[in-house]
C-alpha cells in the first residue's frame, strides 16, 4: 500500500497515478475488512472505487491528453517537501511509539444493524444531528457542483 | 475720562486690511481705494478727537496721566505675564496723530497714483495692515507688545517694499530690508529677554518706574563692568536702530526706495523709521536712570555719526529718492542724538521734547517731499535728476509744495522745521558741544543737498521732454497741499506745554543766538546749491574732479554694501552655511532616505511570502505545525 | 483487532500514507494530482479513526460512524473541487499550478 502510495505522488503519467490511488484506496478497505468492520470496506469501494474514481478519470480525461507527461517539479521544491514531510512523519512515529498503548483484546464485528440504530437514534450517544447535517450538505455540495460546472450559461 | 475707545484706532485698519485682502478679486479697484482711505480717515479723526480730549483736559495736578487699558494675555508666573492694550501718554497719542494723519494723506494720495495698477486693491489692503501695526505698535504697553508689532510692521514692509513683485531688484530690496531688521530684532529680543528676566516684568509701567526694581537696582547685577540692564537697554537699542536705519544697519534704507512712492512716504519717510526713536523715548527713564545714563551716551553718539555719515553721502548721489532717503537717515540721526543728550526734569528734558517736535514736524514735511517727488516721477516716469529739469513751467503746485517743504527742512525762519531744529540745536548746546557742532554741520549739509534737489528738478537746464509732463490729478494735489500747510503750521504749536520727558509741562524759549547760527548755515547751503545748481554749469563737476578718491567713496555710499556682501558670501557662507547645509542633505536627510530605504529593500524581500502558491502556504502551515510539536515534545520530555 | 498485528504498526501505517499523501500535496504540479493527494490524507485519517476505536475501546461505537461521515465528506469534496477544477479550465485553459498564482503581490 504504501508502495502504491509513493508511486500515485511520483508518476508522471496521469492516468498512471490515477488507477495507484485505486489500488491504494482498495488497500485501504482491506484493512477494514480485516478489522471485521466489513460494512465500512465495501462503502470505501462503492464509494471511491465506483464514484471518486471515475471522476477523476473522466475530469482526467476532460482536461489532458491521455499520454501527456507532467511536469517535473524542480529538486529544491521536492527536497524540502520531503524534508517536512519526514520530520513530520518522524514527529508522529516518535509521539506514537513512546505513548503506552493499552490493547483491549476482546473484540467482536461491527453490526450494521448497530450502526444503523446509532445514526438514527436521538437518545444519549446518538449521531441523528450529524447524520441530518451530512444530508444537507450532500444537498449542498450537489446543487454547488451542478451550478459551478454550468458557468456562465446559467446567465443565458 | 474714559479712552478704552483709542483700541478703535488701530482695530479699524486691522477690519479693512482683512476686507481688501479676503475679498480682493470681488472689490473694484475704486471702491477698495475708498475704502481704505475712508477708514483712514475715521482713524484720524479719532485721534485728532483723543489728542484735543487728552492735552486738553488729560492733565491732573499739572502732570499728564498715563491710562493704561489692558488684558492678560500670556503669563508666564504671576509677576511675569504678557499683556495686549493701550497705554495712552503724552508720546503715545502724539504718534497716534502723527500716524494717521500721514496714512490718511498717503491713502488719499495712492488713489490718484497707483490708479490702473494691476495690484491697486492689494496695495490698500497692505497699507491698511501697516497702519494697523504701527498703530498697535504706538499704543504698545509692554516690551513683548512692542515687539510683536515691531515684527508685524517689519512684514508689512517686506510686502510693500516687495509690491513689484515682478521687479528682481524690488525683491531684493524686500529681502535686505526684512533680513538687517530681523537681525536687529535679534538683539532687540535678547535684550528684551534680558531686561524682562532680571526686573521680571515686561510692563512698561513697571519699567520705567522710579522706585521700581529696574531704576533703584540696575546696579545689583553686572556683567564685564556694566550692569545687565545697561547691557539689556543697549541690546534693545540695536533692535531700534536697525529699524531707524542707524549706522550700521542703515543698508537697507536707500535700497528700500524700490517700492511705489507713496509706500516710501509712509513707512520709510514718516513712520516705521521713527519707531527706533519711539522705542527709546518709550523707555526713556530707563535710558536715563540706569548706570547715569551709559546707554543714553551710545545712543546720542550712534545718531550724531548717523546723521553726519548720511548727510555727507546724500549729496552725491543721483537718484532723487535716495537723497531723500539719506536725508531721512539724516534727520533721524537729529532725533536720536537729541533724545540721546536730554536729561529728565522740567527744562532739562528739552532734548527729549525737542525730538519729539522734530519728530512731528519732520513727518509732515518729509512726507510732503516723498509724495512730491511722487508727483514728478509720475509725470516723467524716471527717478533720476539728469532726466529733469525746468519742471516749475509744468508743474506748479507740485513746485510750490516741494519748496515750502524744503524750505522747512532747511530750517528757514517761519517754517516749522525752523522751530524743531532749533530746539534741538539748544539742547545740544546745553549738554554736549562735540554733538552740537556736528548738528550745525549737518544742519548746513541738510541745506545744500535739498536745494540740490530742488533746483535740479525745477531750475538746472531746461530739458525737453517726449511727453510734456502734467500737473498731477487732484487725488495727488490735496494731501500735499494739506502737508505744506502742515510744513508751515505745525512750528507754531507750543510742542513743550505737551510733551516733555516727565509728563510736566513747562516753557521753552527761543535762543536767538542759536536760532540765528542755524538759519544762517541754512540759508548759506541755499545759497551755495543756488550757485552751483540754479543754472545748468560744470562748476560741480570740478568741485568733484577735486576731491577725487573722496567723491567716488562718498557716491558709492562708502562702500558698506560690498563690505556686507563681502563678510557673508565669502565668509559667512563659506565657513559656516555650506558645511551646515551639506550636513543637513546628507546627514539628517540622508538617515530619513535611509530609513525608507531599508525599509523598502526589506519589504521587498517579505513581500515574497506572499507568492499566491497554495502549496507554499499549505507548505508553511504544515512547518508551523510541526515546529510547534517539536517544542511541545520537546519542552515536555 | 487483527490478530498478529499491533496497534503500533497500523498507527504508523497511517502516518506514512498521511505524510506521502502532505508530500505530494506540496510537490504535485498539477490540480487533479493535488486533489488526490487530499484523498490519500483523507483515507489515512479515516483509518485512524476506525483502528483506535477498534483497538482501545471496542464498545463504543463513535470512531465507526465518523468515518462514514468522513467517506461521505471526501466523496462531496472531490465531487465540488473537479467542478471548480472545470470551470477554471475554461477560464485559463489550463490545470497547472502556475496559473492559479494571481493572488500574488
Amino acid at each position: 500500500m504504501i508502495v502504491f502510495a509513493l508511486a500515485t505522488v511520483t508518476s508522471r503519467k496521469v492516468l498512471r497515478a490515477v488507477m495507484y490511488l485505486l489500488f491504494v484506496l482498495i488497500g485501504v478497505s482491506g484493512i477494514y475488512f480485516l478489522i471485521d468492520y466489513s460494512f465500512l470496506g465495501a462503502i470505501q469501494i462503492v464509494v471511491y472505487g465506483g464514484g471518486v474514481i471515475v471522476l477523476f478519470i473522466f475530469s482526467v480525461l476532460l482536461i489532458h491528453h491521455v499520454e501527456l507527461e507532467l511536469e517535473v517539479t524542480p529538486l529544491k521544491k521536492k527536497i524540502i517537501a520531503g524534508l517536512l514531510s519526514a520530520a513530520g512523519l518522524g514527529i508522529t512515529l516518535w509521539a506514537i511509539i513512546t505513548y503506552p498503548f493499552k490493547a483491549v483484546n476482546a473484540s467482536q464485528p461491527i453490526e450494521v444493524s448497530e450502526i444503523g440504530n446509532k445514526l438514527l437514534s436521538y437518545g444519549d450517544g446518538g449521531f441523528i444531528l450529524p447524520f441530518e447535517v451530512i444530508s444537507v450538505l450532500l444537498l449542498a455540495v450537489m446543487i454547488g457542483a451542478i451550478v459551478i460546472a454550468k458557468g456562465k450559461k446559467l446567465e443565458k | 475720562m474714559d479712552y478704552s475707545y483709542v483700541i478703535a484706532i488701530p482695530l479699524i485698519p486691522l477690519a479693512i486690511f482683512l476686507l481688501l485682502g479676503l475679498f480682493s478679486k470681488k472689490i473694484p479697484p475704486s471702491i477698495s481705494g475708498w475704502i481704505g482711505s475712508l477708514g483712514l480717515g475715521a482713524s484720524f479723526v479719532l485721534s485728532l478727537y483723543t489728542a484735543y480730549h487728552y492735552f486738553l483736559e488729560g492733565k491732573v495736578n499739572g502732570i499728564y496721566q498715563t491710562f493704561v487699558y489692558k488684558q492678560t494675555w500670556l503669563a508666564f508666573s504671576d509677576k511675569l505675564h504678557i499683556d495686549m492694550g493701550v497705554l495712552i501718554d503724552p508720546i503715545a497719542v502724539m504718534m497716534l496723530v502723527v500716524v494717521t494723519t500721514i496714512s490718511f494723506m498717503v491713502h488719499l494720495y495712492s488713489r490718484g497714483y497707483m490708479k490702473g495698477d494691476d495690484g491697486y486693491t492689494r496695495f490698500f489692503a497692505y497699507l491698511a495692515l501697516f497702519s494697523f501695526s504701527m498703530l498697535g505698535l504706538v499704543l504698545a504697553t509692554n516690551l513683548f507688545q512692542i515687539y510683536i508689532f515691531w515684527e508685524l510692521v517689519g512684514a508689512s514692509s517686506f510686502l510693500l517694499i516687495g509690491y513689484y513683485y515682478t521687479k528682481p531688484s524690488a525683491v531684493a530690496a524686500a529681502k535686505k530690508a526684512f533680513i538687517v531688521t530681523r537681525f536687529a530684532d535679534l538683539g532687540f529680543l535678547i535684550g528684551i529677554l534680558i531686561v524682562s528676566y532680571y526686573s521680571s516684568t515686561f510692563d512698561f509701567g513697571e519699567l520705567n518706574n522710579p522706585d521700581g526694581i529696574m531704576i533703584t537696582s540696575w546696579a545689583s547685577t553686572s556683567f564685564m563692568g556694566l550692569s545687565v540692564f545697561t547691557w539689556g537697554l543697549i541690546l534693545i537699542f540695536m533692535g531700534g536702530a536697525g529699524k531707524s536705519a542707524m549706522l550700521p544697519f542703515h543698508i537697507w534704507l536707500p535700497d528700500a526706495m524700490e517700492g511705489p512712492t507713496p509706500v516710501s512716504a509712509l513707512i520709510h519717510a514718516a513712520t516705521m523709521v521713527v519707531a527706533g526713536v519711539y522705542l527709546v523715548a518709550r523707555l526713556f527713564p530707563a535710558f536715563y536712570f540706569v548706570q547715569e545714563g551709559y546707554a543714553l551716551n551710545i545712543v546720542a553718539y550712534v545718531g550724531a555719526i548717523s546723521s553726519l555719515f548720511a548727510a555727507i553721502i546724500a549729496i552725491t548721489q543721483n537718484d532723487i529718492k535716495r537723497v531723500l532717503a539719506f536725508s531721512t537717515m539724516s534727520q533721524i540721526g537729529y532725533m536720536m542724538w537729541a533724545l540721546g543728550v536730554s536729561k529728565y526734569n522740567g527744562h532739562e528734558g528739552l532734548g527729549f521734547m525737542a525730538s519729539m517736535f522734530h519728530l512731528f514736524t519732520h513727518a509732515m514735511f518729509k512726507a510732503l517731499l516723498f509724495l512730491a517727488a511722487g508727483s514728478v516721477i509720475h509725470a516723467i516716469h524716471s527717478n533720476y535728476l539728469k532726466d529733469m529739469g525746468g519742471l516749475r513751467k509744468y508743474m506748479p503746485i507740485t513746485h510750490i509744495t516741494f519748496l515750502i517743504a524744503a524750505l522747512s527742512i532747511s530750517g528757514v525762519p517761519g517754517f516749522a522745521g525752523f522751530f524743531s531744529k532749533d530746539e534741538i540745536l539748544a539742547a545740544a548746546y546745553e549738554h554736549n558741544m562735540l554733538i552740537y557742532i556736528s548738528g550745525v554741520v549737518v544742519a548746513g549739509l541738510t541745506a545744500l543737498y535739498m536745494f540740490r534737489l530742488y533746483f535740479g528738478i525745477f531750475w538746472g537746464k531746461d530739458t525737453q521732454y517726449e511727453h510734456p509732463p502734467h500737473e498731477s490729478p487732484w487725488s495727488m494735489k490735496v494731501p500735499m497741499l494739506f502737508l505744506a500747510v502742515m510744513s508751515i503750521i505745525g512750528g507754531y504749536i507750543h510742542f513743550s506745554e505737551f510733551i516733555t520727558a516727565d509728563h510736566q509741562p513747562f516753557a521753552a524759549h527761543l535762543n536767538y543766538t542759536l536760532a540765528a547760527i542755524a538759519s544762517g548755515v541754512g540759508i548759506l547751503g541755499i545759497l551755495i546749491a543756488y550757485i552751483l545748481y540754479k543754472k545748468e554749469t560744470t562748476i560741480p563737476d570740478k568741485i568733484a574732479g577735486t576731491f577725487g578718491a573722496l567723491y567716488t567713496w562718498t557716491a558709492h555710499k562708502f562702500y558698506f554694501d560690498e563690505i556686507y556682501l563681502f563678510v557673508t558670501k565669502k565668509i559667512i557662507f563659506v565657513l559656516i552655511a555650506a558645511p551646515v547645509a551639506w550636513f543637513d542633505k546628507h546627514i539628517v536627510d540622508g538617515t530619513m532616505i535611509g530609513i525608507g530605504n531599508v525599509t523598502v529593500a526589506i519589504s521587498n524581500k517579505i513581500k515574497g511570502l506572499q507568492s499566491g502558491k497554495f502549496q507554499d502556504y499549505a507548505m508553511a502551515f504544515i512547518s508551523g505545525s510541526v515546529i510547534l510539536a517539536i517544542i511541545v515534545f520537546y519542552l515536555w520530555l | 483487532m487483527i490478530e498478529g498485528i499491533s496497534i503500533y504498526e497500523i498507527l504508523s501505517l497511517s502516518s506514512i500514507l498521511f505524510f506521502i499523501g502532505i508530500y505530494g500535496f506540496f510537490t504535485r504540479e498539477n490540480l487533479i494530482m493535488v486533489l488526490m493527494s487530499i484523498e490519500l490524507i483523507l483515507n489515512a485519517a479515516a483509518v485512524n479513526f476506525v483502528v483506535i476505536n477498534t483497538y482501545l475501546y471496542p464498545d463504543f461505537l463513535q470512531g465507526t460512524i465518523f468515518s462514514i461521515f468522513i467517506i461521505a465528506l471526501a466523496a462531496a469534496e472531490t465531487a465540488l473541487a473537479i467542478a471548480i477544477i472545470i470551470n477554471l479550465y475554461k477560464l485559463v485553459t489550463s490545470v497547472e499550478v502556475k496559473d492559479t498564482e494571481v493572488m500574488k503581490y
